[in-house]
């Protein structure tokens, strides 16, 4: 029987795997993509404590997660439709101006 | 031997866990891995949602699990296809990689520490006096719609109206960011 | 966790029901009653040995000449995606029929039976959740096609599924409400009840509690009769993620050459349209069980039915008789109700598209929301009046 750090673990490697997709990926929308990995990472580790406890409040989070995320997708990628307006790429890397 | 004791013998909890956590951790590989197309990693983050619905399912989270299926893989999954495909991406990351040394570098770090974590929390596992390993007995209404909605509309409100305000403001911003003007 | 596992045989032959059964006939239906519409004969040339039965050899003939036909593959298109695309459209709409209550609950011999495959706590948002999903089907179809008209077509899909699914899901917020619940089979015995329609001439002084006319007047509680718009709204937007006329934007004929499914033929193409025609059955099952009172006989409760055949037959045979009447009630809405989508499908000429974006957008997500609001101060009005 699964519990609840076997779903820890699962957690936190998909949680990593969106980490690395983040750092290793140049294409914005699969680094956004991979930014909902994590929150997802996230929610499941707050569901599975949610469980552990016997308490809602995990999945009262989980569910404000859901909607943050949507606004966020929503925003991102109108930027993302702005970005490719004015710069005809999906490249992170060409779209560097402000950095240093 | 029934037909139910059969299934029960394939389909248990902890087949159903190594099932959908393969499942989730390898369509997130997918949306890393895959260099050529965008709409392909679109499609092995469905997977990825469904299966770590399943495994809100399987954690008493019915109702988040369902959230989870038609926000995540109904609607913000399909935003991503659209804008995929209105915006005809095909073929991979246009420009050749200009860093490729670090984002090796990047990578090995990022699985090192992958590899560390879960050793940190096979640990924490088998710590005798660390928190409790057993799941607390629930009853079955727990994470039913109307657990969920009772504490929502009571301990939460506040979070739960500020939330409706942040939604509105997230329409009002894509509005404005994604017209396109008419000169 | 349990699993309740001892029911996947009954699963299997519902689902083998409505697949066999119900979508050839469905390509009938539409013939027919297009042709009786427009005032034509309509499909009768299919025969076997020169019987012809008004017509119901058609769908045999389609099947055979589907699955006999060669299966083309697109230049350049995703092949895997090609191949799948057909299945992820189809198997929405074979699961969700899963909830939907065909029947009540029933006891004989000591066995108990509930005419639902799946009786979820939480019945209506899994509908909701499947038939966001079915939209998937449409898009990689598209995509993978390497096709113009394709992608066109899915992303027209996409936009479609993603505004009709946010005022379908506001739109029965009201039915939830009224009857406090999201469990099908507790909607359908919410059902049974009936109401006074004339009930608030009493509170306004107009007549004395108790006058036979006020009490005279009583409708069963169906959903239509609580919540009319959101009957309709819900039905507009169902229509729309069904992608039938006049809807059908994403595979409109004249402009797109059938959009996304453009570079199908032979049983994938047929799987596309097995959906849709599944699809209407879903959607005439859903509209039964939550708004046309699902399986019950109006101004009948269930225990009354029983009551009524018991003295004669024994409790055991009751029960029995009582579900084949509710099933037969049951099925005989559906039909009405598919009679009545295919009415509006063949009645209405189709949208254009910016028109469909904006009776989603503009006309039914704010008639929804206030529908949620006015619906609610009705409640709280009730409450305080009758205490």
């Amino acid at each position: 029987m699964p519990d609840v750090w076997h779903y820890q673990m699962v957690a936190a490697v998909l949680f990593m795997i969106g980490i690395m997709g983040v750092l290793v990926r140049r294409n914005v929308i699969v680094m956004f993509m991979c930014i909902e990995l994590m929150l997802n990472a996230a929610n499941l580790s707050l569901i599975a404590f949610s469980r552990l406890w016997g308490n809602l409040d995990g999945q009262i989070f989980v569910f404000m997660v859901i909607i943050v995320a949507a606004v966020e997708v929503a925003v991102g990628l109108a930027i993302i439709i702005a970005l490719v307006r004015n710069r005809d790429t999906v490249n992170i890397e060409e779209s560097s101006l402000l950095k240093w | 031997m029934t037909f139910g004791e059969i299934v029960h013998l394939v389909i248990n909890e902890q087949n159903l866990f190594i099932f959908f956590s393969t499942v989730a951790i390898l369509s997130a590989l997918g949306v890393v891995l895959n260099l050529s197309n965008t709409v392909y990693a679109a499609l092995s983050l469905v997977v990825s949602m469904l299966a770590l619905a399943g495994l809100f399912v399987m954690l008493n989270a019915e109702f988040v699990g369902v959230l989870q299926v038609m926000i995540y893989a109904g609607a913000i999954v399909v935003l991503f296809l659209f804008v995929v495909m209105l915006l005809n991406l095909r073929g991979g990351e246009m420009a050749a990689d200009r860093q490729p040394f670090l984002k090796l570098v990047g990578a090995g770090i990022v699985i090192a520490a992958t590899v560390k974590l879960t050793s940190l929390l096979g640990a924490a596992r088998s710590n005798p006096s660390g928190i409790q390993k057993d799941w607390m007995p629930v009853g079955p209404e727990f994470g039913s719609v109307r657990d969920i909605g009772l504490v929502l509309y009571t301990d939460y409100l506040l979070l739960f109206q500020v939330s409706g305000i942040l939604l509105l403001a997230g329409i009002v911003a894509a509005v404005i960011l994604a017209k396109q003007k008419v000169d | 966790m349990e699993f309740d596992l001892s029911k996947i045989p009954i699963t299997l032959f519902i689902f083998s029901l409505i697949v066999g059964l119900f979508s050839p006939i469905m390509t009938w239906v539409e013939r027919k009653q297009s042709a009786l519409m427009q005032d034509r004969i309509g499909a009768n040339r299919a025969e076997i040995l020169g019987i012809r039965a008004i017509g119901l050899l058609h769908p045999v003939a389609d099947v055979i000449k589907m699955i006999t036909k060669e299966d083309t593959f697109p230049l350049g298109g995703s092949k895997f995606l090609h191949n799948i695309a057909p299945m992820i459209a189809a198997i929405p709409a074979l699961i969700s029929f899963a909830v939907i209550p065909y029947g009540g609950h029933y006891q004989a011999w000591g066995a108990d039976w509930t005419l639902v495959v799946a009786d979820l706590d939480y019945g209506v948002l899994y509908l909701l959740a499947i038939g966001s999903i079915a939209a998937y089907g449409s898009i990689i179809a598209g995509w993978a096609a390497n096709n113009n008209w394709g992608l066109l077509g899915s992303i027209r899909v996409s936009a479609q599924m993603i505004s009709y699914e946010v005022c379908m899901g506001i739109s029965v917020v009201g039915l939830f409400m009224v009857f406090g619940t999201l469990k099908m089979t507790d909607m359908g015995i919410a059902q049974q009840e009936t109401f006074r329609v004339l009930g608030f001439v009493e509170h306004l002084g107009w007549a004395q509690a108790g006058t036979a006319w006020v009490d005279f007047v009583k409708l069963p509680m169906w959903g239509i009769f609580l919540q009319p718009l959101g009957f309709f709204m819900f039905m507009t937007a169902l229509i729309a993620e069904n992608k039938r006329p006049p809807f059908d934007v994403p595979e409109g004929e004249s402009e797109l050459v059938a959009g996304y499914f453009i570079e199908y033929s032979g049983m994938k193409f047929g799987l596309f349209f097995m959906a849709e025609w599944i699809e209407v059955v879903v959607i005439a099952g859903l509209m039964t069980a939550m708004f046309l009172g699902g399986w019950s006989v109006p101004y009948i409760p269930d225990a009354t039915l029983v009551e009524f055949f018991r003295g004669g037959v024994g409790v055991n045979m009751a029960n029995v008789f009582a579900m084949i009447i509710h099933v037969l009630i049951f099925f005989t809405k559906v039909i009405s109700m598919i009679f009545f989508l295919q009415l509006i499908r063949w009645s209405l000429p189709r949208f254009r598209y910016d028109q469909v974006m904006d009776l989603g957008w503009k006309i039914l997500l704010p008639l929804s929301i206030a529908n949620v609001a006015v619906t609610g101060l009705i409640m709280l009005l009730v409450k305080e009046v009758t205490g």
